[in-house]
C-alpha cells in the first residue's frame, strides 16, 4: 500500500519513518481511520483474552492426573461405514477460511464503490459464518449425546469437556456476533448507507466503506483464533 | 538524539538557523494544516441526552467521578466497620466473623477497581484527555456513553450482592479458589457469582472507554500537539489504559472460569477436595492457575492506579511551583518503562503459594528493577520543587503529602519484593500498611490535589482554601497515624484478615495500638466529608475563578468558555507551539507561556526546544 497524501507532511521510509510518524503531531498512524485503529487495539486486547484461555488450557491439560482423550477418536465421524478422523473439523475450518476470502473481496469491492458485489459478498461471508456456527452446534450436540459435559467426560479427563465447551463456546460467540454484524452491514450496504454517508442512530459518525474493512479485520481475527484453537484442541 | 545534548536545546529565537525563519516572521509560527476535517458531534437537545445518556466526555467524566465517589464512600464505611471490630472487638453486636470477611472483600474490591480505577481513568481520563490533547471530544462519544452505563450496571450488580441470600462474597479481594466457591466461605453462592459477573461487566465497559482514550491520544490530537508535548497527565492515563487493555483480559478469563466452576461444576481451579471425610465432585484443577491469572491482572492494576497519579502529580507540582517539570522526557520514559515492567512481576504476590525458587529469584529481580524508574520520578518531582517559586496552597500540600507517602510505601515495597524478607512478613499487617500507603493513600492524595486543582475548571469556582487545609492536615496526619503503627504490628507478627486476636501472645502490645488506629481511621474517614461540604458550599457561594486561574500552560485552561462547553473549543481548534511546561522562562513577560503562544510572540526568550 502506498502512503496517503497529507498536505505539509513528508513521509520517510522504514524504521526512521515509523519514528518520524510517532514524533509528529495530530496522528501517529497517518491516514488511518479512527475506527480502524480502534479495531486493531481491541483485537490486541482480545488476543490477550484468547491467550489466557489457551494458556489456561495448556496448564489444565498438563496438571490433571487423568489421561487426556485422543482427539482423533473423539472428534472422528463415522461416514459410509468408515471412521474418518477430524472430518467435520476439516469442513468447518474450510468454510471459515473461505469466508475470510469472501470478506476480503467484499472490502475490495466496497472501496471500489461496487455496492452490489460488496453486499452479496458480505452476505456470503455471513452465510459461511452461520454454517460454521451450525456445524459447531452439531459437534456440540454429538459430544453431549456421547456423554461429554463441562463437568464430566467418559473418554478421560473431565477438564477436556470444560475447556472444550468454554473455549469453542467463547469463539463461537465471537463468530455469532460477527454474523449479526455482517447481516447488518449487508443491509446497510444494499440500502446505500455508505454511499450517502448516512449517520448512525444516536451517533455522529458518518457511514463509510471503511467500516466494512473494520468488520473484516474482526472477521479475519476470529478466523485466526480458530486456527490456534484447531491446532491446540484437534491436533495436539 | 545527539542534538538534544548540544547547546541548541535552548532556542535563542534570534538565531535564524534553528527555526528557519527570521525573528518575528510568520514562518516561524508555521504549523502544518489539519489532516482530517473537524469532528462531527451529537449535540444533546433534551435533559436526557444532555445529562443522562450524554455523549460529552466531560459530562461522562463527571458521571464516572460521582459514581466512583459514591462507591468509594461505601468502601469507606466498610473500612469503618472493620476498624470498629479490630479496635473494639464485640462493640458492634451485629458483627460476626462472616460479616467481617465480607466487608474486607468488598472494601478491597471496591476501592481498587470500582473507586480508584474508575475515578482515574473514567473520571480524569474522560474529562482531561480531550481537553489536554486539544480534541473536541473523545473519538467515539457513543461508545464512551455506553462505557459509563456498563460501569453503572457493574456497580449495581456488585452492590446487589449485599442483598442476595448469603450476602456478598467473603473470600478476600483476591477471590482465591477453592475456598471462594466452597460452602463455609460467606457468600459462596450468589455473592461470588455476582462479584464475577460484575467484574466481567466492568471489564467490558472499561474496554469501550479504554479504546476511546487510546485512539483519542494517538489519532485525534490538535495541530502541533506531538506526543512529546503532551502533559504528563495524559501520558500517565494513556499508559495506564494500555496496561488495562492488556491486563483486564486475565481478570475476565479468571472470573469467567470461576463462575463456570461455581455454576456448571467444572474443575478449572478445583483440585480433589476432602470435606468432612467425603470427596467432593471437583477434581483435577489447579488453584494456582487462578492466582496466576488474578495477579497477571492484579499487578498491572497497581500501576493502572499509580501511573495516572504520577502523571497528574507532575502537572500539579509544575504549575504550583512555577517551574518546568524536571526531566520531562525521562518522566515519559519512566512511565512507559514502569508500565512495561509491570507485566513481569506478578508472581511476587505469590511467594508463599509455593513456586520454584528460581522463579522467586526472577520475580524478585524484576520487582526491584521497577524501583529504578520509580525513584527517577521521585527525584524529578523533588528537583522540580528545588528552587521553584512554590505556592504553598492546598493543591501543593496534597502534592507534598503524596511524595512523602509514596516514598514511604515504596520503601516498604522493597522489603516485600525480596523473597526472604517477604516470607516472614507475608500476610501480616506490614503488607496492609505497605499497599495502603503506596496505592491507597498516595493516589488518594493525588485525587484530592487534582480535585482542588481542576475544580475551578469544572465548576468555575475556587474551593475554599481554609477547609481544604483542614481536610489535608487531618487526612495526612491521620493516615500516618493509621498506617505507621501497622508496620510495627506486622513486625511483631500480627496476621491480617483475622476477625479477632483472642488470647494470642500479641494481644498486650497490639490491643492499644489497634484502638488508636481505629480512632484515627474514624477521624480520617470523617475528614473526607469536609470535601463534600466544601464542594456544596463552593457551588453556592464560592469565589468565581475565571479563565486560567492558576496561570497554567496546558490546553485545558485555554478554552473560550469556563467551564468548557460541548465541543470544547468554540469555532476554532487550538494550535500548539510548545510543551505544557514553559513556566518562569527567562526573558518572558509573564512567568508562564501557554501552549498556544506562537514563537514570534516570545522572541528574545530562552524557551526550551520541544
Amino acid at each position: 500500500m502506498s502512503d496517503p497524501k497529507i498536505e505539509g507532511y513528508q513521509f520517510k521510509p522504514g524504521f526512521s519513518g515509523m519514528a518520524h510518524d510517532t514524533a509528529s503531531d495530530q496522528t501517529m498512524f497517518k491516514g488511518v481511520h479512527w475506527g480502524k485503529a480502534m479495531m486493531w487495539i481491541f483485537l490486541l486486547s482480545d488476543t490477550f483474552i484468547f491467550s489466557c484461555f489457551l494458556i489456561s488450557y495448556m496448564k489444565g491439560r498438563g496438571s490433571t492426573p487423568v489421561e487426556w482423550p485422543n482427539p482423533s477418536e473423539v472428534f472422528g465421524l463415522h461416514v459410509f461405514g468408515v471412521d474418518v478422523p477430524l472430518l467435520l473439523i476439516a469442513i468447518m475450518t474450510f468454510v471459515l477460511i473461505t469466508s475470510s476470502g469472501t470478506m476480503a473481496l467484499a472490502v475490495k469491492y466496497g472501496y471500489e464503490k461496487n455496492k452490489k458485489m460488496c453486499g452479496w459478498l458480505i452476505l456470503a461471508t455471513a452465510i459461511g459464518g452461520l454454517t460454521f456456527v451450525g456445524m459447531q452446534a452439531f459437534e456440540w450436540s454429538k459430544l453431549i449425546h456421547e456423554g461429554v459435559r463441562p463437568w464430566e467426560n467418559p473418554f478421560g479427563a473431565p477438564q477436556f469437556g470444560s475447556f472444550f465447551f468454554m473455549i469453542t463456546g467463547f469463539h463461537g460467540t465471537h463468530v455469532s456476533i460477527g454474523v449479526i454484524f455482517l447481516f447488518i452491514y449487508a443491509y446497510k450496504t444494499f440500502a446505500g448507507h455508505y454511499d450517502e454517508k448516512k449517520r448512525g442512530w444516536f451517533t455522529s459518525m458518518k457511514g463509510d466503506y471503511v467500516e466494512i474493512e473494520i468488520l473484516g479485520l474482526y472477521w479475519h481475527f476470529v478466523d485466526l483464533v480458530w486456527v490456534f484453537i484447531f491446532a491446540f484442541f484437534y491436533l495436539w | 538524539m545527539s542534538e538534544d545534548f548540544n547547546n541548541n536545546k535552548i532556542i535563542h529565537a534570534q538565531s535564524s538557523e534553528t527555526i528557519g525563519g527570521a525573528s518575528g516572521s510568520p514562518d516561524m509560527d508555521y504549523v502544518r494544516p489539519a489532516e482530517t476535517g473537524d469532528q462531527d458531534l451529537y449535540h444533546g437537545h433534551s435533559f436526557i441526552t444532555k445529562w443522562i445518556f450524554c455523549q460529552d466526555a466531560k459530562v461522562i467524566g463527571v458521571q464516572y467521578f460521582l459514581l466512583a465517589t459514591f462507591t468509594g464512600i461505601i468502601g469507606l464505611i466498610l473500612s469503618w466497620l472493620m476498624r470498629l471490630q479490630l479496635g473494639f472487638p464485640g462493640l458492634a453486636g451485629f458483627m460476626t466473623a462472616e460479616h467481617y470477611y465480607q466487608f474486607v472483600t468488598m472494601h478491597g474490591m471496591i476501592m481498587v477497581v470500582y473507586f480508584l480505577t474508575a475515578l482515574f481513568l473514567g473520571g480524569f481520563g474522560n474529562y482531561l484527555i480531550p481537553l489536554m490533547c486539544g480534541a473536541r471530544d473523545m473519538v467515539f462519544p457513543y461508545l464512551n456513553m455506553i462505557s459509563f452505563w456498563m460501569f453503572f450496571i457493574a456497580v449495581g450488580v456488585l452492590l446487589a450482592s449485599f442483598f442476595v441470600p448469603g450476602g456478598p462474597t467473603g473470600s478476600g479481594w483476591t477471590l482465591y479458589p477453592p475456598q471462594s466457591i466452597l460452602e463455609g466461605t460467606p457468600g459462596s453462592g450468589w455473592g461470588i457469582l455476582l462479584m464475577c459477573l460484575s467484574l466481567i461487566l466492568f471489564v467490558a465497559g472499561f474496554t469501550m472507554g479504554g479504546l476511546n482514550y487510546l485512539i483519542t491520544v494517538l489519532q485525534a490530537r490538535t495541530r502541533g500537539m506531538t506526543l512529546m508535548r503532551m502533559p504528563l497527565t495524559v501520558w500517565g492515563i494513556f499508559t495506564a489504559t494500555v496496561l488495562a487493555m492488556l491486563a483486564f483480559p486475565a481478570l475476565l478469563v479468571g472470573s469467567l472460569m470461576m463462575s463456570l466452576d461455581k455454576v456448571l461444576g467444572t474443575s478449572f481451579f478445583m483440585p480433589t477436595i476432602l470435606k468432612a471425610g467425603e470427596v467432593l465432585e471437583y477434581g483435577g484443577g489447579s488453584p494456582i492457575l487462578f492466582q496466576h491469572l488474578f495477579w497477571f491482572f492484579g499487578h498491572p492494576e497497581v500501576y493502572i492506579v499509580a501511573l495516572p497519579a504520577f502523571g497528574i502529580i507532575s502537572d500539579l507540582i509544575s504549575v504550583h511551583a512555577r517551574k518546568n517539570i524536571f526531566g520531562y522526557r525521562m518522566m515519559v520514559w519512566a512511565i512507559v518503562g514502569i508500565g512495561a515492567l509491570s507485566f513481569f512481576v506478578w508472581a511476587h504476590h505469590m511467594y508463599v503459594s509455593g513456586m520454584n525458587p528460581w522463579f522467586g529469584f526472577f520475580f524478585a529481580t524484576t520487582t526491584l528493577i521497577i524501583a529504578v524508574p520509580t525513584a527517577m520520578k521521585v527525584y524529578n518531582w523533588i528537583l522540580t520543587l528545588w528552587r521553584g517559586n512554590i505556592r504553598l496552597n492546598t493543591v501543593m500540600l496534597w502534592c507534598l503529602g503524596f511524595i512523602v507517602t509514596f516514598v514511604n510505601g515504596g520503601i516498604t515495597g522493597i522489603f516485600l519484593g525480596n523473597v526472604t524478607v517477604d516470607v516472614p512478613l507475608s500476610d501480616t499487617y506490614f503488607v496492609i500498611a505497605h499497599f495502603h500507603m503506596v496505592m491507597g493513600i498516595a493516589p488518594l492524595m493525588v485525587i484530592m490535589g487534582a480535585v482542588y486543582h481542576w475544580f475551578p475548571l469544572v465548576a468555575g469556582k475556587f474551593l475554599d482554601e481554609k477547609l481544604g487545609k483542614w481536610h489535608f492536615w487531618l487526612t495526612f496526619l491521620g493516615a500516618y497515624s493509621i498506617y505507621f503503627p501497622m508496620h510495627y504490628l506486622g513486625f511483631i507478627g500480627v496476621p491480617r484478615r483475622y476477625f479477632e486476636m483472642y488470647d494470642s501472645p500479641y494481644v498486650t502490645s497490639a490491643v492499644g495500638m489497634n484502638e488508636f488506629i481505629s480512632i484515627a481511621a474514624f477521624i480520617v474517614g470523617a475528614a473526607q466529608f469536609i470535601l463534600i461540604f466544601n464542594i456544596i458550599k463552593t457551588l453556592k457561594t464560592g469565589k468565581p475563578a475565571g479563565h486560567n486561574p492558576w496561570k497554567a500552560c496546558s490546553l485545558e485552561w485555554l478554552t473560550p468558555s469556563v467551564p468548557p462547553e460541548h465541543g470544547n473549543w468554540g469555532d476554532r481548534l487550538p494550535v500548539v507551539h510548545r510543551w505544557a511546561y514553559d513556566y518562569s522562562v527567562p526573558g518572558a513577560k509573564e512567568d508562564f507561556i501557554t501552549q498556544t503562544t506562537p514563537p514570534s510572540e516570545v522572541a528574545n526568550t530562552e524557551v526550551e526546544k520541544t
